[in-house]
């Protein structure tokens, strides 16, 4: 189990680094399959099934295709040769210094407790049950944020073609 | 398996001291693909050499007919002259991407196969997220795609990839709506429960439930059709501008993965409507015995799945392709708003009648079986004027 926990994770670092550090943007971009890939096993090793499905729908068959499509039509490539864009090595080791720190911080000062060994249970009605329940408000609400979003792209994605 | 891999590590196959966990993830992991690559291939090979002659029948050709009974395995020859010939690269291509590509788009129709419910004990894994499982992994066919398109550094290239994933993202919208209004019948969505849900007789199947599944089952077939590039929707492969879209740059067994995937995908997307709509692998109960039981199931899944294949063949053989925007209107001005209706509607007929409604599945069943009638007796009219012997003769 700690083997392929151990799979898993290097696979999203190993992704999120070359998305990090590639100098083609693309590269980037198709990186994070990977990153998305290695999340949702470890959502499957957390026995979380339903989490681990909705990540590689949204994810991988949403965002990833959305964001790959998006640095396509921005960059006006068909060359392969694109680099990306960096603002200077001093502003980024003091952003990613002060980032760091941060999240030292918050996993230091986290009391982290392990997981006991769960059996794979389906976990469908009770995240059914706590949407419409309990969680019914905070629910309602995602939802209304992404119904503005939606609304908001339509607007600006009209009036552009407007001019 | 395991004590099988523990001899091998006994006599240090794997090292002098190896990582037992590794070893047992890796062989697992291999032994997992093999299993699924043996059952996807020989499906998804069948159908290239069934749409191939049904394509030729259409044409008034007769198709490959000489490797083996009636051309039966022009696809191992295919497969065969494929993996013989010269790999070719372009030198202004992206060469790792571009050798990925192939094999992202391959997983992806692998991976669907886990869950794929034959018979009553014919499936790999009967996950509980079983239908979510098969439509997210089948996402990353365009991802696939994509990378094709770009990595081939070819502007008709990318043009396909584009259009590919323009077209699979929007027609995933209508697609997954229509698979809701069954997991809200069932209460599941395991494959196994959502076929065990209905019953053999074509009244107690999920296409006439309500009129609201019987349009999401159409909604759903259209955007199968959609979402494996098949015609009128084959926009990222349009031979007459595009020359072969994103795959025009492939050859040898990278450009046959391409297409293997998208025979397979056709067989995949066949299954979920199968599964969802059409009863599954329900069969009565004639036989005692479970093997006797379980072979007639599996016949009568793929028995259901060949006749919707077939028809996605039948349509590539008659229609002309759509232009991207009819495409685009189509899917957005009146799939998505369809759906959301069949998605509500079938929450308030659930609502109201949660065991189903006889009388309405059985004047459904009447409305589906006019509609067969009149069309079959539009084919036979047309039928009598043609040439019978070329059409009907199926062992020319």
């Amino acid at each position: 189990m700690r083997m392929i926990f151990v799979l898993f994770a290097a696979v999203t670092v190993i992704s999120a680094g070359v998305t990090a550090f590639s100098r083609n943007i693309v590269h980037s971009a198709f990186a994070l399959l990977g990153a998305f890939a290695g999340v949702a096993g470890i959502y499957v090793l957390l026995a979380a099934d339903f989490v681990a499905m909705v990540q590689i729908f949204v994810y991988i068959g949403g965002i990833l295709v959305l964001t790959i499509f998006a640095v396509m039509l921005t960059q006006g490539l068909t060359g392969v040769n694109v680099s990306n864009r960096a603002v200077g090595r001093i502003p980024a080791l003091a952003t990613t210094l002060i980032a760091g720190a941060v999240m030292l911080c918050a996993i230091l000062k986290t009391p982290w407790y392990a997981a006991g060994a769960r059996s794979i249970a389906p976990t469908t009605y009770g995240i059914g049950n706590a949407f419409l329940g309990a969680y019914v408000l905070p629910f309602e609400l995602a939802s209304i944020v992404l119904l503005a979003a939606l609304i908001g792209a339509i607007v600006i994605s009209r009036q552009e073609s407007r001019e | 398996m395991e004590a099988w891999l523990n001899r091998l590590m006994m006599r240090g196959v794997f090292g002098a001291h190896p990582i037992p966990v590794l070893v047992y993830a890796s062989g697992i992991a291999i032994a997992c693909a093999l299993v699924l690559f043996a059952i996807a291939l020989p499906f998804a090979s069948i159908v290239t050499w069934v749409e191939r002659r049904v394509w030729a029948r259409i044409q008034s050709r007769i198709g490959p007919n000489r490797v083996g009974p009636n051309g039966f395995l022009q696809w191992l020859a295919d497969g065969l002259k494929h993996i013989c010939k010269e790999d070719i690269i372009p030198a202004e291509a992206d060469p790792r991407l571009f050798k990925l590509a192939p094999y992202l788009v391959v997983l992806a129709f692998i991976l669907p196969w886990a869950v794929m419910p034959f018979s009553s004990s014919l499936i790999l894994a009967d996950l509980n997220v079983g239908i979510l499982y098969m439509t997210a992994v089948t996402a990353l066919t365009v991802v696939g795609v994509l990378m094709a398109g770009w990595a081939s550094n070819n502007k008709w290239s990318l043009i396909g990839g584009v259009r590919s994933a323009a077209q699979v993202v929007s027609y995933e919208i209508p697609a997954g709506l229509s698979i809701f209004p069954v997991v809200l019948m069932t209460g599941t969505l395991s494959m196994q429960g959502i076929t065990r849900a209905q019953g053999w007789s074509p009244d107690r199947w999920f296409l006439f439930a309500s009129p609201f599944c019987f349009a999401a089952a159409i909604i759903l077939f259209v955007a199968s059709l959609a979402e494996n590039n098949r015609t009128p929707f084959d926009l990222p492969e349009a031979e007459s501008e595009l020359v072969a879209g994103f795959a025009t740059e492939y050859s040898s067994m990278r450009y046959l993965f391409f297409f293997m995937a998208e025979w397979g995908n056709m067989f995949v997307s066949a299954a979920i409507i199968v599964t969802l709509y059409l009863g599954g692998w329900r069969f009565p109960h004639v036989s005692p015995s479970p093997i006797a039981m379980n072979l007639l199931e599996f016949a009568t899944f793929n028995i259901k799945v060949l006749i919707i294949v077939f028809v996605s063949m039948w349509i590539r053989g008659t229609l002309p392709r759509v232009r991207i925007d009819q495409m685009m209107s189509l899917c957005w001005k009146y799939f998505v708003p369809i759906a959301f209706v069949n998605l509500i509607g079938t929450a308030v007929w659930v609502a109201i009648w949660p065991a189903g409604n006889p009388f309405a599945a059985w004047s459904m069943l009447a409305v589906g079986v006019l509609l067969a009638a009149f069309f079959v007796r539009r084919v036979v009219h047309f039928a009598r004027r043609s040439r019978m012997e070329l059409y009907f003769h199926p062992t020319i």
